[in-house]
């Protein structure tokens, strides 16, 4: 068991190695041939995928315990993290989780890059910087100091941009990656500048250091209201919440679709530091002042308020869109509303000084918001990979010139129904069973917000139910290729799929075996939701199994008198013909298609109002995105100093 | 186009080794002066976009400068991987163990927690992996800054290229 235990000891660091180690040698095993090159980047995935996993067993089994490691040391230095200079990982129930996210969604990006990327030029390249946007990540949620948690941002945002403008023969890519590199680059220089304060105010960089020191003497200066303020709006950024989204969607679209799944990961990463910055450095010893309570409360509220901002924008913008992946972007931020929405309010009850309200509702509202993380991942990670094939297939982004896919790619579009209704939380999915986590306990918190979160989910519905539509349904465009995509990008699709049907029918298992840990070394141990099949979030409870058996049950019946009631008679007339949404087939003789930007057209013209100024505000000029960056992060000094 | 001048081209010749020569300089007393494997690679680079000024596109080997990339970048998480053996990530394995090459003993400096900081006047061959992995850094820099230039020149003589 030695070599077991030296390896969870320096596995913390041999995750972030091997992905560096690999794509350093990519370019080097491109030379040898593509298939050598496909294996190797698939045995970097699969080797520090599997040790994050192995890792993360390790770290849920003790409840969420930290595994510290600290770079440099000798064979059996005792380290103390408080005083040591060293860099240190400090991988705890939160960091592992998102481990194994990140772990997760690489590995179906990578097999699913096998075929979809054979036809361009540059794949050594292209390896090399996916591994690297996988180091990247991991090296985010793993980091114990706050000046690593730059180097990785940094890292993680010049790869992304290198993998956003990979199909160099489009100017929309390299428009893309431009406004992605300067916002992120804009936002990693506030952030250096944060760090900058920090370090000039209590000599260390270590988070556990500085989260003992601030606030230590009781007060809050301000000085730390202005870094908390920078560190959640460069985070929030970086996760993509409103109004610093801008970049977003380009970014979204323009990258090939394995790459748009890690790039969902890679802003987790960002939301996971937000996270970190309010629990662990502002929240560490959070009982013993008074004005560091009020400073962490506000925060909570703060994040409220943009996660309720990015939900509701986020899904109204979804709605209008014809191009998929632009669609499926502003669902991206959307759903990220959700996440900030759940954890802040737990953040708001968790800093109030009140802690039979954590344990009634905000503790379920934090398990919700991060149980969704994954959630999110697995889905929208799902629905960008079958929008890839999609685009692989039809040839084209836009909505209105697709039609009748489904015909022939009868697997994506299963792929796609799982994806959709997840993403949607319809019962019995796994976003159903986070989302329904948040939706009980924020309306615990605030009526008015639990509402909106339903209402989000409504129009999410919709405008999932418009893509389906336009893609699959309806007639086949005849100019289109036909047949299925190929066999590895359907593998990469089912590893996630095959995680959203597990994670959907056992959502209190995995609640109770990895959500759990992750809330615990955020807020310190409290009840427990997930300790049987049903999940109880403290106002309801909800078994996917029983509804599962209804619903058979139900199917059952229904078929039963389909068939007493059909015996004996001969179908004809209206009865004869598929049913097509409720639309005429043919007007005058022509087929009538009604096309995906005309679907909602009563909504969006009731909407006008609305719509004008947010067409406005989305000019696509990087000059007025970072305006809207710089004013955020200006309101939300301002707000945290003087309220 | 038109050829530089011969004062540019026999400036360029004169002083291209003094340049080396200093960027050689800075890499090899990262661990001791201000500088390192970054800064003097950017020195070499900058020598590199000289000489092409220059002397115009000349044929440059872009596998090479590529494989020397990849490279350096190697030996550096190679050296860091390394330190696994005895120790930890990253940790120093030949600094101070009386080592000939890069083990030398310090004198003076200061001990921080339980990291040894060397003075200024630290002997040169003093720092262990330190100077192995600035040495790879500079490699790598000068690598990719080459090949940077080399096509961002190829790109202003020759309108566009393909790629692999």
């Amino acid at each position: 068991m030695s070599f077991y235990n030296d390896l969870i000891t320096h596995a913390p660091a041999i995750i972030i190695a091997i992905p560096l180690l690999f794509a350093f040698a990519t370019p080097l095993i491109g030379k040898i041939n593509k298939y050598v090159r496909n294996a190797w980047a698939f045995t970097a995935v699969l080797l520090s995928g599997a040790l994050a996993y192995v890792l993360a067993w390790e770290v849920f089994k003790n409840g969420g315990d930290p595994n510290v490691y600290v770079f440099g040391g000798a064979d059996g230095t005792a380290f103390d993290v408080l005083s040591n200079v060293r860099i240190s990982f400090y991988v705890d129930g939160m960091a592992a989780f998102m481990g194994i996210i990140m772990a997760t969604v690489a590995f179906a990006a990578v097999i699913y890059s096998f075929s979809f990327v054979k036809k361009y030029t540059g794949q050594d390249k292209y390896y090399t910087l996916i591994l690297l946007v996988l180091a990247a990540s991991f090296g985010m949620v793993f980091t114990g100091d706050v000046f690593n948690l730059f180097v990785w941002f940094e890292v993680s945002s010049v790869a992304i941009c290198g993998l956003i403008a990979f199909r160099s023969n489009r100017g929309e890519s390299f428009e893309g990656a431009a406004k992605y590199l300067i916002y992120s680059t804009i936002a990693g220089l506030f952030l250096l500048f944060a760090i900058g304060l920090l370090y000039g105010q209590y000599g260390h960089l270590n988070i556990k250091y500085l989260s003992s020191a601030i606030g230590a003497n009781g007060s809050m200066m301000v000085l730390d209201k202005i870094v908390l303020g920078i560190l959640i709006t460069v985070f929030s950024l970086k996760a993509g919440a409103v109004p610093m989204h801008m970049a977003t969607p380009d970014g979204y679209s323009e990258a090939p679709a394995p790459v748009t799944a890690m790039m969902v990961t890679a802003s987790q990463a960002g939301l996971y530091a937000v996270f970190r910055t309010c629990f662990t450095l502002y929240g560490g010893n959070i009982q013993n002042s008074l004005a560091q309570i009020d400073l962490v409360h506000a925060a909570g509220y703060l994040l409220v308020i943009l996660g309720v901002l990015s939900m509701f924008v986020g899904v109204t913008l979804a709605l209008v869109q014809k191009d998929i992946k632009r669609l499926m972007a502003y669902h991206a931020i959307s759903q990220t509303g959700y996440m900030l929405l759940g954890v802040g309010v737990g953040l708001a009850v968790f800093a109030s000084g009140d802690n039979t309200d954590f344990a009634e509702f905000g503790r379920t509202a934090m398990t919700g918001g991060i149980f969704h993380i994954f959630n999110h991942a697995l889905y929208k990670g799902l629905l960008f990979l079958t929008a890839g094939a999609i685009i692989f297939k039809a040839g084209t982004r836009d909505l209105n010139k697709m039609g009748g896919l489904g015909r022939d790619m009868k697997m994506t579009a299963l792929f796609f129904i799982i994806g959709a209704l997840s993403i949607a939380g319809i019962p019995p999915t796994n976003g159903f069973a986070s989302k329904f986590l948040i939706y009980e306990s924020v309306f615990k918190f605030n009526p008015v917000l639990g509402a909106v979160a339903m209402l989000v989910s409504l129009l999410t519905l919709a405008s999932f139910v418009k893509v389906f539509y336009a893609a699959f349904m309806g007639p086949k465009n005849p100019e289109m290729k036909t047949g299925e995509v190929p066999k590895s990008m359907l593998v990469g699709m089912a590893v996630l799929a095959g995680m959203i049907v597990v994670f959907s029918l056992l959502p209190s298992l995995v609640i109770g075996e990895i959500v759990s840990p992750a809330v615990t070394s955020l807020a310190g141990p409290g009840p427990e939701i997930g300790t049987s099949l049903t999940m109880f979030s403290g106002q309801g409870a909800w078994n996917p199994l029983v509804l599962l058996a209804v619903l058979g049950v139900t199917l059952v019946i229904g078929y039963v008198i389909r068939m007493l009631g059909q015996k004996g008679t001969v179908p004809k007339g209206e009865g004869k013909k598929p049913y097509l949404f409720g639309n005429p087939t043919e007007v005058n003789g022509m087929p009538f298609v009604v096309p995906a930007s005309n679907v909602y057209w009563g909504f969006t013209r009731a909407l006008k109002r609305y719509y004008k100024p947010m067409e406005k505000m989305h000019s696509g000029l990087i000059n007025e995105y970072v305006f809207w960056f710089v004013a955020t992060a200006g309101l939300v000094m301002l707000a945290l100093t003087f309220l | 186009m038109k050829e530089m001048s011969p004062i540019v081209k026999t400036i360029t010749k004169i002083s291209f080794a003094a340049i080396f020569l200093f960027g050689l300089y800075i890499i090899l007393h990262g661990h001791l002066t201000p500088g390192g494997g970054f800064q003097g690679g950017a020195i070499i680079g900058t020598l590199m976009a000289l000489y092409l000024v220059a002397f115009g596109a000349v044929k440059w080997r872009k596998k090479v400068l590529s494989i020397i990339e990849s490279t350096g970048l190697l030996v550096f998480i190679g050296t860091g991987l390394l330190g696994l053996t005895t120790g930890y990530f990253f940790f120093n394995f030949i600094g101070g163990t009386d080592n000939p090459i890069f083990g030398q003993q310090l004198n003076g400096g200061e001990l921080i927690g339980d990291v040894a900081f060397p003075s200024n006047s630290a002997p040169l061959l003093s720092s262990g992996t330190i100077s192995i992995m600035n040495m790879a850094v500079g490699l790598e820099v000068i690598a990719a800054l080459t090949l940077i230039i080399v096509t961002m020149g190829l790109f202003a003589f020759a309108g566009s290229e393909e790629g692999e």
